[in-house]
Formats: C-alpha cells, structure tokens, sequence
C-alpha cells in the first residue's frame, strides 16, 4: 500500500484478535478517508463490534497496526485517550443518563472538566449554553430540553446519544447500529442527520437494516469473519458472488436480504 | 414536583437541626431532673449514637445510592477512625488505669516492655484527629486504586469490601496486633482535659456529632449540584458512556470512595467516646450488613432518608433488643426483605408510592383485589424467613 497523497482518519493493518481460541478477528486491513462516511455490514459474528472495541481501546489486538489521523497509534491508549483524540462511540443499545435531562446529558458530553477537581469547582459558561442549544437543533430534540432522558421515546435516545458525541466534538464517529427498534420514519430522519454530518465529520456506520443502507451508503465494506470481504458501492457489494455465499451459506436469501 | 420537595427537605433538615444542636441539649442542661422537660444523660448519649450511624448511613449512600457502589465494608473505615480516637483517649489515661502504668492495662497485661512506636505519636490529640481521617482515607485510596483499576464493579466489588473489612476484623482480634485484641479499647477517662463522665463532656460530643452529621449532610448536598455529583450519578446509570466520553471514571470512583471512608472515620471517632468502646466487632461484616440496610430502610439516592433509615432502625433495634433479645436478627432481616420488595425507594419513595397507587387506583375500579394480592405475597415471605 503506498498512498502516500491521501490522508486516512483511520488506519487498521494486519489486525488479530483471539477470544479464547476463536479468532474474532484475522488480518483485517481497513483504510478510511478523512470526512468519509462508511458503511459496514456482515453477517453476525463476522467481527463488526469486535472490531469498534479494538478502535476505541476496549480491547488490544494481538498483533497490528491501528492507528488515527496521521501517525496516533492507538493500541497502547485505553477508553477515555481514545475518545479525548476525537474518536466517539455510539453503542448498540442507546446509552444515554436516564436520570440526567437531555441538557445534562449534552453538558456532561461537552469538551473540557475531565477532571475531578474541574468537575468540582467548573461552572457552565454562555459558550456551553449556546453549543447545546446549537446541539438541541441539529438533533431536534428542543422541545425536550428539560426532559429526563429515561423518560424519552427510544429514537429520540439515539439521536441524544449521537448529539452527545457531537458535544465531545468528535472528529471520528462510531456508530453501532442506529436504528434498531426505530419506525421507518426515525430511520429516515436518523438517516438524513448521519448524512448531514459527513464531510465534517468521519463516520463508520454498523447497520443490519439494507433499506437503511441504501439510503445513507456511499462505500460499503462487508466484514466477515473477521476480514474485509470486499468493498464497494452499495450495487457492487450485493452482486459480489462471495458475499451471496456468505449470506447464502448462513440461510439468508440474498435478494431479500441485500 | 422537585422544587416543592426542596422546600420540604429544607425545612425538615432546618426544624431537625434546630432541635437535636438546640433544642435537646437545652433540656439536657437546664430543667431539673424532677422535671418532665428533663431530656435524660442516657437519651442524649444514646441519640449521639444515631446521629453517628445517621453519618456513617451517608457515607454509604454517597457510594451505594449515587455511584452504584454497593461498599460492604463501611465500618471498617469507621472503626479505623474509631481506633484512631481511642488510641489517644487510651494514652489519656495516665496511671489511673488498673496497673497505675504509663501503659495501657492490656499492654501491662501482655507483658509489652514499652509503648510501641506507633502508639507514641498518638499521645498527641492533633496526630490522633488527623489520624481519624487520613487512615481509613489511605486504607480506601490503596484498595480503592487497586479494585477500580482492574476494573472490579458490582457485586465483586462488594464482595471484595466484604473480604477487606473480615480481614481487618480477625487482625484486629489478635492480642499480639497491638491494638487490644477481642477487648479493643476501653476504660477511656479523659478527653482534651474533660472528664468523659461528666454529663456536660457528653453533651458537647453529642452537639459535634449533631454538627458533623449537619455538615456532612451539606457537603454532599453541594456535591450533587456540582458536575461532579452529575458524574456520580451518570457512572451509577451508565458507566460505559462516561469512560467513551473522555472520563477516566476510576479516578470519580477512588475519589469518592476515598471521601466517603473519610467521612466514616469522622462519625467513627466520634462514636467512640460517647459508647465508651470500640473492639474489632465493630468491624465485623455483620456491622456493615446492617448499616446498608439502614440506608435501604430510609431510601437510597437520597440524603434524608439514609438519616431516617439509621435513626429508624436503630430506634427500633433499641427496643426489640430489649423486648425481645432474640429475634432481632430476623426482624432486621424481615425488614430488608420488605423494604426490597415493597419500597424500593425506601421511606422517603413512601409518599410517591402511595400516590402513584391512588392513581392508579382510581384509574382502574376494582382496587381490592390488588391490595390482597399484596398481603399474600407478604406473608410466605415472612414465614420462610423465620
């Protein structure tokens, strides 16, 4: 590999990761461009989370390189350096603080007072206000301000989840499967929102959903056990015969599925 | 709703305060034993008592309540500070001990030469009070950075508290541990100069511990308004969303399990003096067991109802072990049961109970048939327990 003219976001070379003899993931080379918005699909078990764990520190890989931006090397950082480098995380299940409004929620998010002592003694300024409500905006989610987020409907959960990421001002996001357990029309705005992002923002996108897919793709990669099967255009990726095999070998029907 | 409970809060903790620093100790010091406004010296010895396990109770739902910390071993850090006291009130002494020694009498009695290094600094009553805090602060910053280091949540974390404080526990009781074996500490005489007898000594331990526990409770009321406090609450719910935010948690957790062993040594320095004595079943996993229920009793979450639980309890632990000696363990451990499944938010959670339950209610007609359902499941509960 020697393209030296472009500059990756992420890097991942010749990656292995062993759970007790099961190899989660082998030999996974992944490049991704700055401002890219990339999505990855595979069966389950292929590695998806596996390999979201290994980028934001909460496992270490056996072997390979795993780096951010130009030369970060992230295999020695563990989960709170990771995210401090602009790398967030949106989880599969939304996890926001149930018993925190939708303001708290954002304010905890926000950069800076890491620290006990700051969380001690720091106090919320007119910039924190003005960037949650700018947040508020840009996740609709206004009206709610004053809502504890245990109370919220599940999509608006996940699309706090993903304002919060925004607050930390993450230049890489990470997000697991977004639209589990939302309506068509969630998964549409929810879809809309991600694609607003890209550009200024780098997103890896794990999704299961093909009609999810279709709407927000623009390179896919498919992941299977543990490597990079192909990747491609949207139309590309469902006419690679691997990839029907894979899906096919696992009793899927392909045409529905993909 | 949140605001009109502020104003409740506030006026409940004013009247309390106003009453146990004020109130009591007037009636203490005042009337006439003849008279029928006298508050006794066995009352206020004993509500100093309460008020150091109201303390202690905080201490524990500062953990338990708000960062999702279930501390089994509570009292060890209590006693820590109980011991540190008492190492100084024993050195109080003097010669007036049973063996008229500069030593303590079980140091005479085990044939110890001199008084052990470590003791020497305690004959300072400065050394002794740092001691009460800095002690078990240590104890919980070193096992506190080693479990939350490897990563040791919920249940084992609790367990491990458990472990640490029944190996305290069976150190202590050795006689050659240097610190009274199974007799502990005792016989103390003296404080700064005031005899510990003496009703007005008494009195003024028990308005520090009413002032220890008024500061404590405003400490950590400003502690929930700070981003710190937010933090707290937002690991208990969600730990892994605060570590991807960029908070190394474990540092939140050392410093608040670290706060809290503190805030026990204090309640625990002060105990010793007003009951006289402190041996290593203070330590005993028993000791912390009853103290959470306490703050389950009062509502965890909470800084009132930790207060309630341990006055509540106790109260009711004064007289069921009078009354009936024997059965104590099970009414305590019946209580548990029935806070647990009945009042998850303990009593303070009481009120909104009932009227989610009105509600409720008066939404659907028949309203008996979930009352009996209520009482049913109540009673085989009980019956297996006994």
């Amino acid at each position: 590999m020697t393209m030296t003219a472009k500059e990756f976001i992420l890097t991942l070379e010749d990656v292995d990761k062993t759970f007790d003899g099961f190899k989660a993931i082998s030999g996974l080379t992944f490049y991704m461009d700055v401002g890219e918005l990339r999505t990855i699909i595979g069966p389950n078990g292929a590695g998806k989370s596996t390999m979201l764990d290994l980028i934001t520190g909460r496992t270490r890989p056996d072997r390979g390189k795993i780096e951010f931006g130009r030369d970060t090397d992230l295999t020695g950082l563990n989960e709170y350096q990771i995210n401090r480098l602009g790398i967030g995380r949106k989880f599969q299940t939304p996890s926001v603080y149930t018993d925190h409004t939708v303001f708290e929620n954002l304010l905890l998010s926000l950069p800076g007072t890491r620290s006990v002592w700051e969380a001690l003694f720091s106090r919320v300024t007119r910039a924190q206000r003005d960037r949650i409500d700018e947040l508020l905006q840009i996740t609709r989610l206004a009206g709610q301000v004053g809502t504890k987020a245990g109370a919220l409907a599940h999509g608006q959960k996940q699309r706090l989840e993903i304002g919060m990421l925004l607050a930390q001002d993450a230049k890489l996001l990470l997000v697991d499967e977004p639209t589990a357990g939302m309506t068509d029309e969630e998964t549409a705005r929810t879809g809309e929102l991600l694609l607003s992002l890209a550009g200024t923002h780098s997103l890896i996108v794990i999704e299961h959903d093909m009609a999810f897919v279709r709407q927000i793709a623009r390179k896919v990669t498919v992941l299977h056990q543990g490597s990079v099967l192909c990747e491609g255009t949207v139309d590309e990726v469902q006419n690679n015969e691997q990839v029907v095999e894979v899906y096919l070998g696992r009793k899927h029907d392909p045409k529905r599925h993909l | 709703m949140p605001p009109r409970r502020n104003h409740l809060e506030f006026w409940g903790v004013a009247v309390a305060s106003l009453v146990v620093l004020v109130v009591l100790p007037c009636l203490n010091a005042f009337p006439s034993e003849s008279s029928a406004l006298h508050v006794s010296n066995f009352t206020i010895n004993l509500y100093g008592k309460y008020l150091c396990y109201a303390a202690l109770a905080i201490s524990i739902d500062l953990l338990w309540g708000y960062t999702g910390l279930l501390s089994l071993g509570q009292c060890l850090f209590f006693s820590l500070g109980g011991y540190a006291l008492g190492m100084h009130l024993m050195l109080m002494i003097g010669k007036l001990g049973q063996y008229h020694s500069d030593l303590p009498d079980f140091m005479v009695f085990l044939g110890y030469p001199r008084l052990p290094a470590h003791w020497v600094p305690f004959r300072h009553f400065w050394f002794a009070a740092a001691a009460v805090v800095w002690v078990p602060g240590l104890v919980a910053l070193v096992f506190g950075f080693l479990a939350f280091r490897s990563r040791i949540r919920g249940v084992y974390f609790a367990i491990l508290t458990q472990a640490l404080t029944y190996a305290a526990c069976l150190m202590f009781f050795r006689n050659d541990f240097t610190f009274g074996g199974n007799n502990g500490l005792t016989d103390f005489k003296f404080i700064l100069g005031h005899d510990l007898r003496s009703a007005a000594t008494q009195r003024s331990l028990y308005i520090c511990t009413g002032l220890l526990l008024l500061g404590t409770y405003l400490l950590c009321r400003w502690l929930t308004t700070t981003r710190f406090g937010k933090l707290q609450r937002a690991i208990r719910d969600s730990e892994n969303r605060v570590l991807f935010s960029g908070y190394a948690t474990a540092n939140f957790k050392l410093f608040i399990f670290v706060l809290s062993a503190m805030l026990a040594g204090l309640a625990g320095a002060l105990y010793v003096p007003q009951v006289g004595i402190i041996n290593p079943s203070e330590m005993g996993t028993d000791k912390s067991l009853e103290a959470v229920v306490w703050v389950a009793v009062g509502g965890r979450g909470t800084l009132v109802g930790p207060v309630l639980g341990a006055v509540i309890v106790n109260a009711l632990k004064s007289w069921a072990t009078r009354a009936y000696p024997d059965l104590w363990l099970l009414f305590l451990g019946g209580l548990f049961i029935l806070v647990t499944v009945f009042l998850p938010k303990g009593i303070i959670g009481l009120p909104g109970q009932l009227r989610q339950l009105r509600n409720r209610c008066s939404a659907v007609r028949p309203p008996a048939a979930k009352g009996s359902d209520f009482a049913l499941a109540a009673d085989p509960g009980l019956a297996e327990h006994e």
